[in-house]
């Protein structure tokens, strides 16, 4: 049964969102594009090619994807936190007839949607800089950055379920999002790490999502495209199928 | 009300965490276009029953029958005409008042403007008129409460379950809630409500469970838990001699059934007013003479003296300038007190 309890709870997240929009953009958009600059015009500058482009255009996918997933782990760590166990919107909702299933696929799909949003700001840099071989190709991000926040909106989600307070998720960033960070391509290509190295940094769901973003900067169809997008998926719908057995865990018993 | 459906219907009910039951055999069937007040200390169950009722937990044994819907099979479509008043704060902070109403009508699937069209009216009942576009953050403690309980009613319930709706409030904030609460009822909805406050439930409700580990301890009218379990009159006696002049006070132990000291004796699950009241008789002035009241009890320096007879309590405590005392009718917080027993729960 297809149900769209959900989308009263994305359209409240989507109304405070619109509210305190200006920070929020700010801290969301501005900062992944002042990195992406600096870096590649002041690193850029004393680098050689990377793959065959100026640093600027190979940093460009890579800070795509990882805008992407700090975007959507943000809004399911801190944002979803809050509501869940702090403001106690969720058990609010849950009085009303909606259920825990419709909160969270409300949540997934608020954070998802949110997250394409700072994917898109980075594509407009793109854009406007000229940092792409073929425009055509730079459509097909969208649907990455798409998979991309669905993926991390699904593992935060699960994160948030267990999470006692807000300290907790420093775990999660220490020992998951940084080491994708460092590892996933963004700064450099992976072949630039040890073999088994690289080897691990394959399986993580950052390097499938630039595996896809960075050949469609530089004007190609990626690799093993499907395998990529299905990764993504798979790790975004294990991690909500987590977030809802958990959660219902926590809030109804 | 014969051949209505009862409102909420619960039988059986129980409820184990780690093994220990909290809600233990729990039955209740509310009437229609009543109020009824669920009274329990700290942990005996309440909130669990209301969650159970809602169907947001299940139950290990026992029905949840909610407006006619088994629960929680049906939770979400008996959730419709339900609307529930939470003890914790659970506005929305970034919204004003009227986008909170908003926001939690389309929770129930209502449309904007037929939420936009109840706003003011809800806003009226809550006092709140004239404050549809103020920030959550700018409201009082009774404003928010009474915001809370607009938005319950946001859906037009049936049903209105409240879980201890003026906890923290100020008495003006709590006799407004009240007003509403009457209001609500007088439309002829029917109210199930926690409170640790006994006048309010006196006030309010037509019938009281109460409720202590799990099961029902009591339950009728104020009237008749009051007439069923203890004395029509407190004397309530504490100062300087206290402790020299009590033996005086004390029912005669041969006159046995009810003096009893520091011990809170388990009351008749049936109150019935007139065993009850003959007892007393029996129990008090009718022995030796010497006993001023039929039951006494201490809770820390004073003395609580339970009688029918208060006129003597009064003339002998006058006769002792050294005694303070405070005579009043009995309350439902004294029975509460008997049949829960004073020690602390948390």
């Amino acid at each position: 049964m297809i149900s769209f309890g959900w989308m009263p709870v994305w359209r409240r997240n989507f109304l405070v969102w619109k509210k305190l929009a200006g920070p929020s953009l700010l801290g969301n958009l501005a900062d992944p594009m002042l990195y992406m600059l600096g870096l590649g015009y002041g690193l850029g500058g004393l680098l050689p090619a990377v793959d065959g482009v100026p640093y600027l255009n190979f940093l460009a996918a890579g800070t795509l994807a990882y805008s992407v997933m700090n975007s959507a782990t943000f809004e399911t760590l801190y944002s979803a936190f809050s509501r869940m166990h702090v403001q106690k919107t969720w058990d609010a909702i849950l009085n009303t007839p909606l259920g825990l299933s419709d909160i969270l696929l409300g949540e997934l799909f608020w954070a998802t949607a949110k997250s394409l949003l700072s994917g898109v700001a980075i594509l407009l840099v793109v854009w406007v800089l000229g940092l792409y071989e073929s425009f055509a190709l730079t459509l097909a991000l969208l649907p990455v950055a798409l998979l991309t926040g669905f993926c991390f909106a699904g593992l935060g989600l699960s994160i948030n379920a267990v999470s006692p307070n807000y300290d907790f998720f420093l775990y999660y960033f220490t020992l998951a999002i940084t080491p994708m960070i460092l590892l996933g391509g963004v700064f450099y290509p992976p072949t630039a790490l040890p073999g088994w190295l690289a080897a691990i940094a394959a399986w993580l769901p950052l390097t499938h999502a630039i595996d896809l973003a960075r050949p469609l900067i530089l004007g190609k169809w990626p690799e093993g495209m499907l395998l990529h997008a299905a990764a993504l998926l798979a790790y975004g719908m294990a991690g909500f199928a987590a977030a809802l057995k958990l959660t219902r865990r926590r809030l109804l018993r | 009300m014969p051949g209505m459906t009862p409102p909420l219907s619960l039988r059986g009910l129980t409820k184990r965490y780690g093994g220990q039951p909290v809600v233990d055999g729990f039955d209740l069937e509310l009437e229609p276009g009543r109020c009824h007040g669920l009274l329990g200390p700290n942990g005996a169950g309440k909130t669990t029953t209301l969650r159970l009722s809602l169907g947001l937990i299940e139950a290990d044994a026992g029905t949840v029958e909610l407006l006619g819907h088994p629960m929680p099979a049906a939770a979400k479509r008996a959730r419709r005409r339900v609307g529930v008043v939470p003890q914790v704060d659970s506005l929305d902070p970034d919204f004003t008042v009227a986008e909170n109403l908003q926001t939690y009508g389309r929770y129930f699937g209502l449309s904007g403007q037929a939420i936009a069209e109840r706003t003011p009216a809800l806003l009226e009942f809550a006092g709140l008129a004239g404050k549809a576009d103020a920030p959550i953050l700018t409201l009082s403690g009774g404003m928010k409460r009474r915001l809370t309980l607009a938005r319950a009613l946001v859906n037009d319930p049936d049903l209105i379950i409240l879980d201890e709706p003026t906890t923290g409030l100020d008495p003006q904030a709590r006799h407004l809630i009240w007003q509403g609460l009457r209001r609500l009822i007088s439309q002829g909805k029917t109210l199930l409500l926690t409170t640790h406050f006994m006048d309010e439930a006196e006030r309010l409700c037509d019938v009281i469970s109460v409720m202590d580990k799990g099961r029902v301890i009591a339950r009728g009218s104020p009237r008749e838990l009051i007439a069923g379990h203890i004395e029509p009159h407190v004397v309530e006696i504490y100062g300087d001699g206290l402790n020299e002049w009590k033996p005086s006070f004390l029912p005669s132990p041969a006159s046995g059934a009810r003096g009893e000291f520091g011990k809170h004796g388990f009351p008749p699950s049936q109150p019935d007013r007139d065993a009850a009241r003959s007892v007393g008789r029996e129990a008090g002035v009718g022995g030796e003479g010497n006993a001023l009241c039929h039951r006494c009890e201490q809770a820390g320096e004073t003395l609580f003296c339970y009688t029918d007879d208060p006129e003597k309590v009064v003339a002998e405590l006058e006769a002792k300038p050294g005694l303070r005392y405070l005579h009043r009718p009995a309350n439902l917080e004294d029975v509460f007190l008997k049949i829960t027993g004073r020690d602390l729960r948390d």
